[in-house]
């Protein structure tokens, strides 16, 4: 789960990380108010969205200006300003569709006298299993564009999780971010209390980019991006409050509530699937014959005839879906659950695109007779390569 | 031969008495008579368990004392995800040599603690979020249906469970039969990795080849191909053909698995499809032809 970086740093000063003074803003009506608490006389103002690149962003609406989405103001006025052209219009960066993402939310910052930007994030280092530092002298930058090219500039440090970070760990990470006097001290506080906070809020991934030196010597976080593990969701209520819906994809929302692995994609291919790993193959298999898929879905192991009939229900509101492939490898599950499902939602959304349908293991008999007795236009299929040059047919006739 | 399990394993179950433990200890038992002995659950110790052939397995609180007075070298773990890692951690303690996790969702951080713990113990860990393993004729441990199963030659390891029955269905049907399947499981941090079990495929004598089915995330297959390339220059070498499950899944989207996600410039497919080719595995561009192509590869 992601959250926007105003909650990314409200996380981190509560474990005592160094931020900024900043308000989150809602609506044009408070940035006035937001303003007057913070000092100045520099404001930043921040495009709140869940992806990364909003500096270098730009806006899709002529009224929002030429400038990103992090601006700079040198005066109340122009934070107002600011926010006007920003609030309410679509943001594309790097990491967003081409239609940009909707700005809802901004954060009115205390500006900071940059010395330096540095880079440094935590993950779970999954080759030692271990949360792992990554830092680099190279902030404020592409980190992936860092590592490919001069990737001497990066360290990565994995982590003892029995005895979290060390004093020599530290110091290899100031060592690391060449942090002298204040800055060090600062440093050998701060990353202790990173860690604090990803192990203890189950984070997976902690990124600050950049992490400055400000003129006065003192370290901060400047910009802060948190991801959660979705998996550990249930021991945190504090974070799944953070939520914010209207980041999400509609359809990937009403999936979560079934507990079915929905990702919208661009294609014209609806897919249902069981296992994570059919699921990803069978979009793959789908383009291997000359078509795209319009999603991933794993319905799971355990799914019944509700679940089914849902996933194949919210397939179905994607308006770009020509034709459905369900591909069934049922070992805990049972191919005939899996057909009444199917013949149940079909009958339920009246269903006017092709159909193939592909089942294998328990019950695979009960379930293909389930199938070929319904009555509806079903395409049985009898393997994976069958099943995927079928659909890919059928949608390229239609 | 095959490897990990046998006809002489024994194995407990701890999470027996709920719904999925009890589906797939039933399962486990009509297959070839797996050996399962008893199974746990700290307030339900002295009961008895009844499976539908008749079979009752004596519970135990503790994984301990089940080992303890079964006999038991495996444990298969089918509790929620919230009490997974404690399970674990239970059954190590208990020093059994085979502990496979079949629960999805564990959370991440409670992982990183249990390998920490692991790597100072004598056991092995298989997932979790796996289907488990099984020699055909022998042994199943874990949620793979058994009757996709044939004796036979191939050895299967793979990150994903229902890939893995389409490597094992279509083998069969291919005529060649497999000696063992070991589902690894799909998260990020977990307790077996392909090198573990490529090497045990590659010191079996009646596996005469190997499949390996890797999807998007993480390095494993690209260490994986390493380990190959370094084995073949001591002279160690099977026939192997592959597949990587995820070329069209989008950046920094989870893909279901919680290790299925290409972030960070590494993990995407064609980079681990490249590193495998050049260990020598033919990689199979369609999940369909996993059977046929390892035809092809055995005439050479």
């Amino acid at each position: 789960m992601n959250i926007h970086e105003y909650q990314a740093k409200a996380v981190l000063k509560s474990f005592g990380a160094p931020v900024a003074e900043g308000v989150p803003v809602l609506s044009l009506d408070d940035v006035q108010k937001a303003v007057d608490t913070l000092p100045g006389p520099l404001w930043v103002v921040k495009s709140q969205i869940h992806a990364g690149g909003r500096g270098k962003g730009k806006f899709v609406e002529a009224e929002a200006g030429e400038k990103g989405g992090v601006r700079l103001a040198f005066s109340k006025e122009e934070v107002l300003e600011h926010a006007k052209a920003m609030l309410g219009h679509h943001l594309v960066t790097a990491q967003t569709s081409a239609e940009g993402k909707q700005v809802n939310r901004l954060y009115i910052e205390d500006g900071a006298d940059i010395d330096r930007e540095l880079y440094l994030s935590l993950l779970v280092d999954r080759a030692t299993g271990r949360p792992a530092f990554v830092a680099s002298t190279e902030g404020g930058m592409d980190i992936e564009e860092v590592a490919h090219e001069t990737p001497e500039k990066i360290l990565t440090l994995p982590i003892d999780p029995t005895t979290g970070v060390t004093d020599a760990d530290a110091a290899k990470l100031c060592d690391a971010l060449k942090l002298e006097g204040d800055a060090r001290t600062d440093g050998m506080k701060l990353f202790p209390i990173l860690y604090k906070a990803f192990t203890e809020k189950d984070m997976s991934m902690l990124e600050i980019n950049p992490l400055i030196v400000m003129e006065d010597g003192h370290l901060r976080v400047l910009d802060a991006k948190v991801s959660f593990d979705g998996n550990a969701l249930f021991r945190h209520p504090d974070i799944v409050e953070l939520r914010d819906t209207t980041e999400e994809d509609e359809k990937e929302i009403e999936a979560s509530e079934w507990d079915l692995a929905y990702i919208a994609l661009d294609g014209t291919i609806g897919c249902m699937v069981n296992g994570a790993g059919l699921a990803m193959a069978t979009m793959d298999i789908i383009k291997l014959y000359g078509e795209e898929p319009a999603n991933f879905c794993d319905v799971g192991g355990g799914a019944n005839k509700e679940k089914v009939a849902a996933a194949f229900k919210i397939i179905m509101k994607d308006p770009n879906v020509k034709g459905i492939l369900v591909n069934i490898f049922g070992g805990i599950m049972k191919c005939d659950v899996i057909a009444e499902g199917v013949i149940a939602a079909v009958k339920e959304t009246n269903l006017a695109v092709p159909l193939v349908v592909r089942l294998e293991g328990t019950n695979v008999e009960m379930g293909k007779k389930i199938i070929a007795e319904s009555g509806l236009n079903v395409i049985p299929a009898d393997d994976l390569d069958d099943a995927a040059q079928k659909i890919v047919n059928a949608v390229k006739g239609a | 031969m095959s490897i990990l399990i046998d006809k002489n394993t024994k194995v407990i179950v701890q999470g027996l008495t709920g719904n999925t433990g009890s589906f797939h200890t039933n399962q486990a038992l009509e297959y070839y008579g797996t050996k399962m002995v008893a199974g746990t659950h700290p307030k339900k110790a002295g009961q008895k368990w009844v499976a539908d052939n008749g079979t009752e397995l004596p519970i135990f609180a503790t994984a301990g004392e089940a080992a303890e007075a079964t006999g038991a070298n495996a444990s298969v773990i089918y509790v929620p995800p919230a009490g997974a890692a404690a399970a674990i951690e239970e059954a190590i303690d208990a020093e059994i040599p085979l502990i496979v996790c079949i629960t999805e969702g564990v959370p991440v951080l409670d992982m990183v603690r249990v390998k920490a713990k692991l790597e100072k113990s004598k056991s092995r860990l298989i997932g979790p979020n796996c289907p488990g393993l099984l020699t055909p004729e022998e042994c199943k441990i874990g949620i793979m249906p058994g009757k996709i199963f044939q004796k036979g030659s191939v050895g299967v390891v793979s990150r994903s469970g229902t890939l893995t029955y389409e490597a094992v269905y279509q083998t069969s049907q291919a005529g060649l039969g497999q000696t063992s399947a070991v589902g690894i499981g799909g998260d990020p941090v977990k307790g077996t990795e392909f090198i573990d079990v490529l090497e045990m495929y590659l010191a079996d004598e009646e596996t005469k080849s190997i499949i390996m089915i890797g999807e998007i995330g993480g390095t494993a297959e690209e260490e994986a191909a390493q380990f190959l390339i370094d084995e073949a220059k001591k002279g160690r070498k099977k026939p192997m053909v592959g597949f990587i499950a995820g070329r069209t899944a989008p950046k920094g989207r989870t893909m279901g698995h919680a290790g299925a996600i290409v972030s960070g410039g590494q993990g995407d497919a064609e980079s681990k499809i490249a590193a495998m080719e050049e260990a020598g595995i033919r990689v199979s561009p369609s999940p369909a032809r996993l059977g046929t192509t390892m035809v092809e590869v055995l005439k050479g």
